[in-house]
């Protein structure tokens, strides 16, 4: 398939742009990317990104406090943002009619957002809550992406919990924030993203109309997150107060997702091969045959894959009965790396995984939401927001040969693997 | 924090020329006809199918009402949910599995005391294979004993999380608080009645409840909606049963009793949970309650989030929305709250119902919920999945793709007048009844203090 068109280009303060138009639907995709993470987060402030991405919501010079929603909603659309570990979004979904207002929005907080005591106290009861609700009130909650880097990493940026610690949220101040937006919220460390129904030329005039007079800072030098590579196997042990079933996250370092893409490819072709479907290797073997296991599944990143740079983590997790040895399933799952480490997988088994691949990234790229905010992290990660219409194709040429390598680049002695403890199990040892 | 000069916050927060105003919006262009066929096989398929070719996939959804009343039903519906892709005469599990996966495919099985739900996607040039794997399950499942024991065993592991779930527990309170034994609050089986469960008995749900007569489907994506027709009545020609699906019995109206503050040990978060009877989309009135309801909870910009998430901070996510089951419709209020913050959020999400009929929607709300409503319409159907869910969720309830074409005009036409009337007639607080999941020591005195409110545990 031809790439469909692509306009990219650089506004003078240093924001950089990309359009992608797209007239079958009359909606439209906004979103922008500014690169900066929860790796970023200085120590003693764990959370603060994420934090932070709140306080943006809360008001701008021309927006007053819950002003952002309502234009977005009141123009027919939907809003939202995230933070990753290298970067942090925004972005809304409208009718066509308001892609002006969209820009308006995203281009108001840029330039000048209002950070008050009084919206930074709130949302740090907010952000509380969300904590509560998705990681301690919840079976699971946070396994693996908050429990096991502590594991597998060393360094702080690497190993920190990005949704943060109550004391670190509740000892963050105005003063942090206004710092935290000077260094990382200038245009020239973001990405502009339009996509969907929208004419080239006039959406180049509003956006220059906007974002034109955001006055340029310059991006912070990025730091380095590298670590070195574990040389045995690293373990460690949580306790989860509502889990019912013992549970494991095992985690490897992968190749550089951004320098070393095809590499990067290979263990996401891996991971289909072990955990896709009922045909896939594990499933057959841990769920089916033997049965190990209750669930199991594979991936690279923390969140998904493409959204870290360099190091990344390749996860497996696996929810087992209370009666099954941990040690049993781990040998059953290095043996199945084994197999695959000494004898490439078959030309079908990789055919079914890029054939799914292929599906699922037209799938993506059918939800406006996700097109845009695939086309502006390619664009902020990779320097090249096209890669997202090639993905398919390069994961079709990854051989045989080389996924077998990936297997056998996942050893036991360069691992972590995180063993979650129901509580009623006590200390126990099973 | 890092930028060893930052400008404070306050400089951040103003620029030289000051705030600038809101840009109005542009002209709006409707979104275009799709050409679609809305037809009933012979065996009794009613199948919507839908050309939209925006990315070369095809989405397939199919919604056979599934209900029973046998104790063992959930149990064995369940079972048969998670078994009925594990082999037919033709294909074993993994050769299923196979197939799918090199035509880009997946089909999930899902189950629920309403209904049958088999979801699926494929790459459009590969329609026929992915049509022809889907006659088969539903032809000749034939749900091996081994398989369905080795599901048992998984399925029971996975009942034990499920239930660990606050949400899980919450929504099972509700059921039995508000619907008392009805069919429909078995959402989740008992582990102890998945253990029982014979592949006879399985075998025999498929041939007496697997049926094409009274149910749905619907095909969405780069295809051809005469020749699809074609193709299924070859492919699925063999399904065929005199009977026809069996329909969930009436859910009772909504009446009462008291909310019910369920005991949850420990807890460090409170699910509230309300709910009132309302009106389906068949209704003429319900463009006007669907504006009310966003006006209250059911988007970001409401009262209730505005109230108890953005001013007082009580929760992360507060919401309302319709839940429709077989031709009737509920309003549910759902908020997750700290356990110190639960009986001021119940008091504030009264507060707002109350207010509601009192204080209806001003010009200004009205508008915002309109432009909304049509608005993140045109958003969920302009792709394929998007689109596939809200012609099932209209099929399922015998309307088609008209509704979707026409419920804009339906929007724009409700006045202040109808809202307000809806408002005060479906969102009144004494119509609502519901649970509260949490730390009944520390909640109790300040929960039944606010009254309406009884300890204990759902019937």
């Amino acid at each position: 398939m031809a790439d469909p068109e692509l306009v990219r280009y650089t506004l003078d303060n240093g924001l950089r742009v990309v359009l992608a138009p797209d007239a079958t639907a009359p909606v439209v995709g906004v979103s922008v990317h500014y690169d900066v993470g929860f790796r970023s987060e200085p120590e003693g402030r764990t959370g603060f990104a994420h934090l932070f991405e709140h306080l943006m919501f809360q008001g701008s010079e021309s927006l007053e406090k819950l002003a952002h929603f309502r234009h977005v909603q009141s123009s027919g659309g939907t809003f939202n943002g995230s933070t990753h570990p290298d970067y942090t979004d925004y972005f809304e979904v409208l009718p066509s009619a308001a892609l002006e207002r969209a820009l308006f929005l995203e281009a108001d907080r840029m330039r000048a957002p209002k950070l008050t005591a009084e919206n930074l106290a709130n949302q740090i009861d907010v952000v509380k809550e969300e904590i509560r609700l998705n990681v301690l009130n919840r079976p699971y909650g946070g396994f693996p992406w908050i429990t096991l880097p502590p594991v597998l990493y060393s360094t702080f940026p690497n190993a920190h919990n990005g949704y943060g610690g109550f004391e670190d949220l509740e000892s963050a101040t105005v003063d942090d924030c206004a710092a935290f937006f000077d260094t990382y919220y200038s245009p020239a460390n973001a990405v502009l993203t339009v996509a969907g129904d929208f004419e080239v030329d006039n959406a180049k005039k509003l956006i220059e109309e906007h974002f034109g007079d955001v006055p340029h800072r310059p991006a912070p030098e990025r730091p380095s997150f590298a670590e070195p590579l574990p040389t045995t196997e690293l373990r460690g042990e949580v306790e989860d107060a509502h889990a019912p079933l013992p549970a494991l996250g095992i985690g490897y370092r992968m190749p550089d997702p951004i320098n070393d893409v095809d590499s990067y490819l290979a263990y996401l072709v891996l991971a289909g091969v072990l955990t896709d479907g009922d045909g896939s290797r594990l499933q057959q073997r841990l769920v089916h045959k033997e049965p190990l296991v209750v669930d199991i599944g594979a991936g690279a990143g923390l969140f998904g894959p493409f959204e870290a740079r360099d190091p990344d983590t390749f996860t497996i997790t696996l929810i087992h009965p209370h009666e099954v040895p941990r040690e049993r399933v781990l040998a059953a799952l290095d043996d199945e790396l084994e197999k695959l480490a000494e004898t490439p997988p078959s030309e079908e088994e990789l055919r079914k995984v890029t054939a799914r691949w292929t599906a699922s990234l037209h799938s993506e790229h059918d939800r406006l939401v996700s097109r845009t905010l695939a086309l502006g992290s390619f664009e902020l990660l990779y320097g090249d927001a096209s890669l997202v219409y090639r993905l398919a194709d390069r994961m079709s040429a990854v051989t045989a040969e080389a996924v077998s390598a990936a297997a056998k680049a996942l050893r036991p002695d360069a691992r972590a693997v995180l063993v979650v403890k129901p509580a009623s199990e006590g200390n126990n040892e099973q | 924090m890092t930028s060893a000069t930052h400008r404070s916050a306050e400089e951040i927060g103003r620029t030289a020329r000051g705030p600038r105003p809101l840009p109005p919006l542009g002209e709006q262009r409707a979104a275009a006809d799709l050409s679609h066929v809305d037809t009933t096989l012979a065996n009794g398929l009613r199948v919507l199918a839908v050309r939209k070719a925006t990315v070369p996939l095809v989405e397939a959804r199919l919604w056979i009402p599934f209900a029973g009343d046998d104790a063992l039903h959930p149990a064995t519906a369940e079972v048969l949910a998670e078994t009925i892709l594990t082999g037919t005469a033709r294909r074993n599990r993994i050769e299923i599995d196979a197939e799918l996966a090199l035509i880009g495919g997946d089909i999930g099985a899902g189950v629920d005391p309403e209904r049958l739900v088999l979801t699926g996607s494929a790459l459009a040039d590969k329609l026929p294979t992915f049509l022809d794997v889907l006659g088969d399950v539903l032809t000749g499942a034939t749900y091996a004993d081994e398989e369905i024991a080795r599901e048992k065993e998984r399925l029971v592991e996975r009942i034990a999380v499920s239930r660990t779930q606050p949400r899980t527990i919450a929504r099972e309170a509700l059921q039995k608080h508000r619907y008392g034994d009805h069919p429909a609050t078995r959402e989740v089986p008992r582990a102890e009645d998945v253990a029982v469960v014979t592949p006879e008995q399985v075998r025999a749900l498929h041939q007496a409840s697997v049926l094409p007569r009274g149910s749905v489907m619907v095909l969405v994506g780069d295809l051809d909606p005469d020749g699809v027709i074609g193709e299924l009545e070859k492919v699925l020609g063999g399904w065929a049963s005199d009977r026809s699906a069996v329909r969930l019995p009436p859910l009772p109206d909504l009446t009462g009793p008291s909310v019910l503050l369920v005991p949850r040990a420990g807890a460090v978060q409170s699910q509230i949970r309300l709910s009132a009877q309302t009106i389906p989309r068949t209704d003429p009135g319900y463009a006007a309650l669907q504006l009310a309801n966003l006006a209250y909870g059911g988007y970001f910009s409401s009262r209730l989030v505005e109230n108890i998430r953005e001013n007082k901070g009580y929760t992360y996510s507060a919401h309302s929305g319709f839940e429709f089951t077989d031709g009737t419709a509920v309003v549910n209020v759902d908020a997750d709250t700290a356990t110190d913050a639960t009986a001021p959020a119940l008091l504030e999400t009264r507060y707002e119902l109350g207010r509601l009929g009192q204080v209806p929607p001003s010009g200004d709300e009205l508008e915002s919920v309109r432009q909304y409503a049509i608005g993140s319409l045109l958003t969920s159907t302009s792709s394929q999945s998007g689109l596939a869910g809200q012609v099932l969720a209209l099929a399922s309830t015998g309307l088609g793709l008209e509704w979707l074409n026409e419920h804009p005009a339906r929007v724009a036409a409700v006045t202040a007048e109808d809202v307000a009337e809806a408002a005060l007639k479906y969102f009144a607080p004494k119509r609502f009844t519901g649970v509260v999941v949490g730390d009944a020591t520390v909640l109790e005195r300040k929960l039944l203090a606010l009254g309406d409110v009884v300890v204990g545990e759902p019937a």
